[in-house]
């Protein structure tokens, strides 16, 4: 899903709602993996924005990514209570092995890898999400899928 | 048929609770989904007629697994639940609106006298007293009030507000209610962090249950999702995200009790906080100030977490030793090795070592090590833990999620990163005078001076606690004071 006016639809369904335009902005990574300049200005005309004032918004949260995303994404914990059980280990390990680091996607698009700082799983980790997926006793192998 | 309790809760999830419901069912269960009881080191816990099994790897055989009957497992029956007393008995959406609506029935002032004789204090980090942020909120006139609870939780080794807004949502909707009727407000907004995407659906689904109760007539609740940023757990940048913007700290004054978010008087508290209050209105506020020691009053949900062999939820009274926490509730490390460090209160909580861990759990005695409780999480490191990498780790984490508004953050965090880089590479272990490579140009001496003085700017002069508490781990890992 990629056309502007689809992506208007997606904006205007968060107007009068508390902090709009990031939750606009949210969704349509959803929608469409990531947000494209068109978006930008799209959002910033449904929230009577400037463009600056929108890109100021993507480009503060991490969440709001710009690029798109290998097909199998990978979010891994960098956060203390994973580190205190091999995150840092486990982190060199899968980046060795796909040939990519934190915040890369490979060149065929495949997979990409990203850091998160803690999902609240800190008593099994080292942790990571996978598309979405919590993963608990996360290894290099189990992530690489 | 029996009655199986299987957890519907991220952890349990991950470690198969889905698959062990389905199971259970169709071997002739009747299965209800609950919250976690926080023991997550027997996850997934399944309870079949009052009994606990766990962790259940197979639902046809959980007799391996058996562990006894739940109302007399130790690592329950020691604790003193009050915000988690429900939570993992009970299938959250099996609510029963009565004492909320009696409670709603009660004067805002009765309420508010209750929570000052609480002596409750925030449990997100910074220990104001609740009932000075209620009453400001109260007495400031405005056409509009909103109570905004914080559910960012970015600290690594925390998760209560997850457990709750998980596994007993209403909890928090309860003292959602009784904060606005106290306050005169007639809105509340959640700020949920995105990395918890099981606790927006269920807590979604809570508000839609309260609002077909009728519970939300008087005060509705909004969810909001965050976008990835550690930085919108500070309050203030809270509010700006809330309004749409970067989550850019404010300077204070006004304080969110007189001017929040879009200007009006605004009551912001951790979940937590907001969860312990239908107990203390239970039973009362003076008997909950009777808990705990000192100014630390009430039950602190304390998560234990990283290297320990049992990690988990253990809500006690402040006060309880550092040590006994990590040695009797949490058994030790799960490497088995030597506890090398355990970092307190969060990224911005001070890393402890083996002399200071008798250390009572109350705000006063960790304030007094330079320490706070932040929102309860401990994080356990083994002696392999090397604190000049975890001093270097604070000092980038502050680096990345700095908001960028104010230099001393921004710019300190960076430099503080590439000094340490330069002492790593000399090999230096941080305590000054114990330089391993002695001496000359390579003494990394000079190194931890730059340090030293770097926490020192950014200590006195950050906008927010992002900078100004980052000198915390970082001078508590290389040894400097
Ligand atoms: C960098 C930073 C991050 C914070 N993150 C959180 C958080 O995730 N959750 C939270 O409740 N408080 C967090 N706080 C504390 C809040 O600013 C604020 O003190 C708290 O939400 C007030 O609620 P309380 O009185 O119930 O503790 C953070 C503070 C700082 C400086
Ligand atoms: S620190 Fe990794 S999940 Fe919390």
């Amino acid at each position: 899903m990629d056309a502007t006016s689809d992506v208007r639809d997606i904006a205007e369904r968060f107007t009068g709602l508390i902090g709009g335009p990031i939750t606009a902005l949210r969704k349509i990574v959803e929608a469409c993996g990531h947000i494209q300049s068109a978006h930008v200005a799209t959002v910033a005309d449904v929230f009577n924005l400037s463009v600056a004032e929108v890109r100021g918004i993507v480009s503060f949260y991490s969440d709001l990514r710009t690029e798109p995303a290998g097909r199998r994404h990978i979010r891994i914990c960098q956060a203390e209570a994973c580190q205190a059980v091999g995150a840092r280990e486990l982190t060199a390990a899968i980046a060795d092995k796909l040939g990519i680091g934190l915040g890369e996607t490979a060149a065929d698009g495949s997979v990409s890898l990203e850091a998160v700082y803690c999902l609240g799983l800190c008593t099994n980790g080292p942790t990571a999400m996978v598309n979405g997926d919590p993963v608990v006793g996360a290894t290099p192998e189990g992530l690489a899928g | 048929m029996s009655l199986a309790k299987v957890p519907y809760e991220t952890l349990a999830n991950a470690l198969g609770a889905n698959r062990i419901a389905d199971d259970l069912a169709r071997s002739g269960h009747q299965v209800i989904r609950t919250g976690s009881h926080g023991l997550n080191w027997l996850e997934p816990l399944v309870e079949v007629d009052g009994v606990a099994f766990g962790p259940v790897k197979d639902a046809g055989d959980l007799d391996a697994v058996r562990i006894g009957p739940v109302q007399e497992l130790p690592a329950l029956a020691r604790q003193q639940r009050l915000v988690f007393d429900r939570c993992g008995h009970v299938d959250p959406f099996d609510y029963d609106p009565a004492w909320i609506r009696a409670q709603l029935e009660r004067e805002p002032a009765d309420i508010l006298e209750q929570v000052r004789l609480s002596g409750l204090r925030g449990r997100g980090g910074a220990g104001f007293p609740a009932h000075i942020k209620w009453r400001t909120v109260h007495d400031t006139p405005a056409d509009e009030k909103y109570i905004v609870v914080n559910a960012d939780e970015g600290d690594s080794g925390t998760f209560a507000d997850r457990l709750v807004m998980e596994g007993d949502p209403f909890r928090l909707i309860e003292g959602m209610l009784l904060s606005g009727h106290a306050t005169g407000s007639g809105k509340g907004i959640v700020y949920l962090r995105s990395e918890y995407p099981l606790a927006a659906e269920i807590f979604g689904k809570a508000i839609d249950a309260a609002r077909g109760l009728g519970l939300l007539e008087a005060f509705d609740i909004e969810l909001f999702v965050g976008a990835g940023a550690y930085i919108c757990g500070e309050e203030t940048s809270l509010l700006e995200s809330l309004e749409g913007k970067r989550g850019e700290v404010r300077s204070k004054p006004p304080v969110p009790a007189i001017a929040g978010l879009f200007g009006r008087p605004t009551l912001v508290h951790n979940v937590i906080t907001l969860a312990a209050v239908p107990a203390i209105l239970d039973i009362g506020g003076a008997a909950y100030a009777e808990l705990g020691v000192g100014l630390s009053t009430g039950t602190m949900t304390f998560q234990l977490a990283g290297n320990v062999r049992r990690g988990g939820l253990i809500e006690l009274p402040f006060g309880i030793p550092l040590r006994e926490l990590i040695e009797d509730w949490g058994g030790g490390t799960k490497s088995g090795r030597p506890v090398g460090a355990v970092q307190v209160g969060g990224p911005l909580g001070a890393y402890l070592k083996d002399g200071e861990l008798d250390t009572p759990l109350t705000y006063e005695a960790l304030a007094e090590l330079g320490a706070g409780v932040g929102h309860g999480g401990v994080v356990i490191f083994d002696d392999t833990v090397d604190l000049v990498q975890q001093a270097h780790f604070a000092f980038a984490f502050c680096a990345h999620e700095s908001c960028g508004k104010c230099t001393p953050c921004r710019i300190g965090a960076v430099r503080g990163k590439e000094t340490v880089e330069t002492l790593m590479a000399k090999g230096h272990r941080g305590v000054p005078g114990t330089d391993p490579a002695g001496g000359g140009d390579r003494h990394g001496d000079a190194e931890l001076a730059i340090i030293a003085d770097l926490c020192d700017v950014m200590e006195d002069a950050s906008l927010c606690q992002m900078g100004g508490m980052t000198p915390i781990p970082v001078r508590s890992a290389l040894g400097l004071k």
